[in-house]
């Protein structure tokens, strides 16, 4: 490890000053403003732990994994299936077995789409979204829906963006073979009561699915305790790099599935008539994997678990609350997004200015912010605007950073008034 | 404010982005095609009547976007009534042109009058994120004109 800041230890408060100094990119100017990054949900920025443990390894540990005999790529090898066990810790799974690595948590859906879904449903079997879901969680139903026949069915949310279990309910039937659903929106940062979604789902026979982009890197999350089947992030929300994403699965249900793709490393014996799948997790990992991606995602993993994330969700929270409050008074601006077990994620609009133009003109104060449809055209649809804002808040951000919002969209309340 | 910010949202574009011209759907409108940018769901149908000769009697729009996008629709639906097929055809070159050159551009002095009233949207030039809203209804225009239903400013 390298030695940059070792943010907080329990008991101690948050040192907001030297994890904000743990972050090269914080320190620099965007049209001559200092940077304000509140699109964390689209990407987070990296830690220079992060970048540091990769460039050492470029630097001086790197080789192929799973094939060389020679030093390099043993001992890099180990470093590499050394990161499953920092997953499985980060996420509580049982084994690092359950711990397949994805090039972000589009694949990881993919993955249980192509595999466990069209091994395991047949025409008329369904599967529940919900109305909230990002593209990722969307799009590949949809293809298999389209393949196999399976009905895709919608579960709906509140005016405030809450899910609703009760809807949800009535949804699960006979048919129901899975439930793929956000464990929180990337656009209404609601946090969905995903225990009660797992007992009600597995009650009905069926298998649930978590996308996790949203969730992981706002607060803790425990698999065994939700329960659930599937679980899935994606390494560069979580101040970690590209290229990299995690699926969690039970083991058994893993086992059970056919591999996702061939190649490489997936395998345990090939003939020209025949081969035979190497076992969990590498059954579903073809080719040479994102080595150094994994271990810059052990590294970010190893940063947030440092600082706590049950520290950053509060800290977060803090943020989110002040936010809501500083944003809410703005004449004219519309929070979308008002459900009580709430990320850090503000999405809005303003009367006078459309998403765009309040983006264009808060960048220019140094504000980044995400303005669109979010990957979420259906949720989008449902809340009946042609487009969002959105504050997304990470670990580093501060009240004063909320303040340079405040004031920017006050800027954009002059011009177009 | 910054400069380029008062460039780009001159008074006339907040105008015609508040209080857009010719946002209707016309009767006899005989083309029409959605324009989409899928970037950032923004959507505007273009209508046109044009008559036998091939001129465009009567342009409206209706639709969601930014400003930007919404007041280059205003003016453009504005500017090609009464052009034919050809000449609307002709000005979305230059508009175009305009929206990506690396100059200020100067149209008094070229003679051209429709340009010089474009002239006030040559702020996206200094925002290259903003040149598909500015383009984007005179993309759908232009479908239209082809006869196609549908563009997206992506492809
Ligand atoms: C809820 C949610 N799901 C899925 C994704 C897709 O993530 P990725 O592009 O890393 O696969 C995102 C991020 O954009 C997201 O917010």
């Amino acid at each position: 490890m390298t030695g940059t800041a070792r943010a907080t230890t329990p008991g101690e408060a948050y040192d907001i000053e030297r994890i904000r100094a743990d972050f090269p990119i914080l320190g620099r100017e965007v049209h001559g403003k200092p940077l304000v990054y509140l699109d964390n949900g689209a990407s987070a920025q990296k830690p220079q732990s992060v970048i540091d443990t990769m460039r050492a390894v470029y630097e001086d540990e790197y080789a192929n994994v799973h094939r060389g005999l020679h030093y390099l790529s043993a001992t890099l090898t180990d470093r590499y299936e050394g990161v499953r066990e920092t997953v499985r810790r980060f996420i509580n799974a049982e084994k690092t077995s359950e711990i397949v690595f994805t090039r972000n948590v589009s694949e990881a859906i993919n993955l249980v789409a192509a595999s466990y879904g069209r091994a395991n449903l047949t025409e008329g079997d369904e599967v529940i979204i919900s109305v909230l879901e990002h593209h990722s969680n969307i799009v590949p139903w949809q293809m298999l829906r389209d393949e196999k026949g399976v009905v895709l069915k919608v579960a709906p949310i509140s005016d405030d963006g809450e899910f609703l279990l009760a809807e949800f309910e009535k949804l699960l039937g006979d048919r129901t073979k899975l439930v793929a659903i956000a464990h929180t929106s990337n656009v209404l940062g609601t946090i969905l009561p995903a225990k009660e979604i797992v007992r009600l789902s597995h009650d009905a026979g069926a298998k649930v699915l978590f996308d996790g982009a949203q969730a992981a890197v706002h607060m803790p999350v425990d698999v065994r305790d939700l329960d659930c089947d599937f679980y899935g992030f994606t390494g560069h929300k979580l101040y970690g790099p590209t290229g990299i994403g995690v699926l969690y699965g039970k083991e058994a249900v893993l086992d059970a599935m056919p591999p996702y793709q061939g190649g490489g490393d997936m395998i345990a014996m090939v003939t020209m008539e025949k081969s035979t799948w190497a076992p969990l997790p590498h059954k579903f990992e073809a080719g040479t994997p994102a080595i150094v991606q994994a271990i810059g995602l052990g590294a970010a993993i190893d940063y947030v678990t440092d600082i706590g994330m049950a520290a950053i969700a509060e800290h977060e929270h803090d943020v989110l609350t002040y936010a809501t409050q500083r944003l809410s008074a703005i004449d004219g601006l519309q929070i979308y997004g008002t459900a009580p077990s709430k990320a850090a994620i503000v999405s809005f609009t303003m009367e006078s200015a459309h998403p765009h133009d309040i983006s264009t003109v808060i960048d220019r104060a140094g504000v980044a912010i995400r303005a669109g449809h979010h990957c979420a055209l259906p949720l989008i649809d449902r809340l009946g605007v042609p487009a969002l804002a959105r504050a997304s808040f990470g670990l580093y951000n501060t009240r004063a950073e909320v303040d340079a919002l405040a004031e920017a969209l006050e800027a954009v309340q002059e011009i177009f008034g | 404010m910054f400069d380029d910010l008062r460039d780009l949202y001159q008074e006339v574009i907040l105008d015609h982005g508040k209080d857009p011209r010719n946002f209707r759907k016309p009767d006899e409108a005989n083309r029409e095609a959605l324009g989409q940018n899928p970037l950032c769901g923004d959507q505007l149908v273009v209508y046109l009547e044009l008559d036998d000769h091939g001129v465009i009697q009567d342009a409206a729009f209706v639709g969601k976007g930014c400003a930007i996008s919404v007041a280059s629709a205003s003016m453009m639906t504005e500017l090609i009534q009464g052009k034919t097929e050809a000449e609307a055809d002709a000005l979305f070159g230059r508009f175009r042109g305009m929206c990506t050159s690396d100059e200020e551009p100067d149209f008094a002095d070229a003679g051209d009058e429709d340009m010089e009233r474009l002239q006030v949207l040559s702020g996206v030039r200094q925002f290259p994120v903003r040149v598909k809203c500015a383009t984007l209804a005179w993309h759908a225009m232009n479908a239209a004109l082809r006869g196609e239903a549908q563009v997206s400013t992506e492809e």
